[in-house]
């Protein structure tokens, strides 16, 4: 036998796995696609809705909603000052446009995440089994190369927002689930002890006790999300998301540099304003914990 | 309201804790338990009446299984084998609702170590329990209030705990617990994370609280002192059996086992023993002596008095004035002195 050359399956079964693989894949996409599409059309509206009202209101009003929401969320003046000039110096140098787009696709996608995440977290944190079928999950969702899913994601949406939204929240997920399964395991056995013996129903546990006292953790985890979400936005573009994104893509492909950094530096610029805005949140939620002695 | 009646409780710890309950019953040591299958033996055949209005001390050291016993009064820690009556109901079979719904109106818990939610201030903390059974927040604030005031935590509503010394994070969760209106009280170790002088006060507080409230008191403790303060009935504990029940006065008079007796070897039995207990009933007729001491009074304090009037008899009265007996001095030395430290050794 020869111990060199690995045996392997030969080429034609390999190439008739494949061929029955992708086979079966396409009849799904025919049969499902436009199911898939009409069901998910909700998320379309509501993105091109978002963008819409960003880009077609008058800026002045965009830019002090998004100061006053930043402000509201973060009570803090240096941010939301730092945020403002931030995003005068974005639009001035011509990307206001793609950065509300980017904007509303970064915000679609984290309510998303959040919405999917956090039940998903909280199963994980009530049950071993579910964490440990979910947890090889989110491994693979987290490692695996990004392009490889966005190949059915777009044979079965084609190219476009939907598509985008999907592949960031695959990508930006994970850290949502993960930190609330951990927030929640974490919470103190004494406390949830306590709860138990005056009678609180498994609800009750949930809401006074364990999501309270994983929270900081589960705003760690949107924080991270949000960054995630971020960091796909070149990427989404290669499959048709307008926005920060797409000018980079363009950039590296023709090689403008200067036009690369400025939109790089746009996605820095929002990345950080969300960051700073949502640990602002996430410390004053621990007030409790601050208080001095 | 009624006694609590613990009946032949057996808890194995394991996973398979059934199947060697009967082996357990028929006489299997918890080191047997432990070497052949790996199993704990947490309980072993507990009988316990816990009398309805009293203060009903477990005490034992740790890992002698007071708070797995505390823990089955409300159905925390389901036991292997045995029942649970209180009002004429076994804990033992309620379902989830049932036990819920118990654990709401029946009883309250105070913790070893607090067990307050750190993110809830002093008095949100304390409506905790009536959150928990619906009740409107304006009432529970209400009844909330009244009891943080006598804790002695009036100002400190709007605190978190981190805010707060321990002593005054268990006198919250004493507010918490008492909020609640149980006619049952579990305190598991309750002031053993204090320091000793705040330990005491606390003990104080209970005391003080219990005169008018007359719940229903299991307090675990593995410290003598505060059992004989606190116990109107005491049970010894040790490796998951209960080695005696009795009055703090009868634990210390005449333990029942050298492991009690050991136990009870280095306390001041001057300031514990009453002067009740050691009384002698007067075979009738005999005059009786004039000097009157207070059946709960202290045999250190009745010997000073004696010695300071020079008498050498006194008779006993309770605060009825009902005669109780007679006592003299070499009656009360003799208590007050150990007997296994009485001959050298």
């Amino acid at each position: 036998m020869d111990l060199i050359q690995f045996p392997e399956m030969s080429r034609s079964s390999l190439r008739a796995l494949r061929q029955t693989v992708d086979g079966a894949f396409r009849d799904f996409t025919r049969a499902w696609g436009e199911t898939l599409e009409t069901l998910f059309s909700p998320l379309q509206s509501l993105l091109t809705f978002i963008e819409n009202l960003l880009i077609h209101s008058p800026w002045i009003l965009v830019l002090a909603g998004i100061a006053a929401a930043i402000g509201l969320v973060s009570r803090s003046t240096r941010i939301t000052l730092g945020s403002v000039i931030a995003l005068l110096l974005v639009g001035y140098l011509g990307m206001w446009e793609d950065t509300m787009r980017t904007i509303a696709m970064v915000a679609v996608c984290t309510v998303m995440a959040v919405v999917i995440g956090l039940p998903i977290g909280i199963l994980m944190a009530q049950s071993n089994r579910t964490s440990m079928v979910v947890t090889p999950l989110l491994d693979m969702m987290q490692t695996m190369p990004s392009f490889v899913y966005l190949i059915p994601v777009v044979m079965i949406f084609g190219l476009g927002k939907v598509p985008g939204v999907i592949a960031v929240v695959i990508y930006a997920i994970p850290p949502v689930i993960r930190l609330t399964n951990l927030g929640i395991r974490h919470v103190s056995a004494d406390v949830l002890e306590a709860a138990e013996a005056f009678g609180a129903s498994h609800w009750q546990k949930l809401r006074d006790v364990q999501l309270p006292l994983a929270l900081p953790s589960i705003m760690a985890g949107v924080n991270q999300t949000i960054m995630m979400s971020l960091a796909m936005v070149v990427i989404a573009s290669m499959i048709g998301v307008r926005g920060l994104g797409q000018p980079v893509l363009q950039a590296i492909n023709q090689q403008y540099f200067t036009m690369g950094i400025m939109n790089g530096l746009a996605i820095v610029a929002i990345a950080i304003i969300l960051d700073r805005t949502t640990q602002a949140y996430g410390k004053r939620l621990q007030k409790h914990a601050e208080a001095g002695k | 309201m009624s006694d609590i009646e613990i009946r032949n409780v057996y808890k194995i710890f394991g996973p398979e804790a059934d199947r060697h309950i009967a082996a357990v019953k028929a006489g299997l040591t918890k080191a047997e338990l432990n070497d052949r299958h790996n199993h704990v033996l947490g309980l072993h055949d507990i009988n316990l009446t816990i009398p309805q209005g009293k203060i009903t001390v477990v005490m034992g050291l740790s890992g002698s299984g007071k708070s797995t016993l505390i823990r089955h009064i409300n159905g925390l820690i389901r036991p292997t084998s045995g029942e649970v009556l209180y009002d004429g109901r076994d804990v033992v079979t309620m379902s989830p609702p049932e036990l819920r719904a118990f654990r709401r109106e029946k009883t309250a818990m105070v913790f070893q170590k607090f067990a307050l939610l750190p993110h809830r201030t002093v008095l949100q903390n304390t409506v905790y329990g009536l959150d928990i059974r619906g009740l409107p927040r304006a009432e529970a604030e209400r009844r909330a209030r009244h009891w943080i005031e006598r804790v002695g935590l009036s100002g400190y509503e709007d605190y978190y705990p981190r805010q707060l010394s321990g002593g005054m994070q268990q006198r919250v969760g004493l507010a918490r617990a008492l909020s609640n209106d149980a006619e049952i009280l579990l305190m598991d170790e309750a002031f053993s994370a204090l320091d000793p002088l705040i330990r005491v006060d606390m003990q104080s507080i209970l005391l003080e609280l219990q005169k008018e409230l007359e719940k229903t008191i299991i307090f675990i403790t593995h410290d003598l002192d505060e059992a004989l303060r606190l116990g109107d009935k005491i049970a010894v504990l040790r490796d998951g059996a209960i080695q005696q029940v009795g009055s703090g006065q009868e634990i210390v008079l005449r333990p029942a086992t050298p492991y009690i007796a050991d136990f009870v070897r280095e306390v001041n039995r001057g300031r514990i023993l009453q002067a009740r207990t050691i009384a002698q009933p007067t075979e009738g007729g005999g005059a009786l002596p004039a000097m009157v001491v207070p059946a709960h009074m202290p045999l250190d304090q009745v010997a000073r008095r004696m010695t300071r009037q020079g008498a050498a008899f006194a008779q006993v009265q309770d605060r009825a004035g009902t005669h109780l007996g007679v006592i003299d001095l070499p009656a009360i030395l003799e208590a007050m002195v150990n007997p296994a430290d009485a001959e050298p050794a």
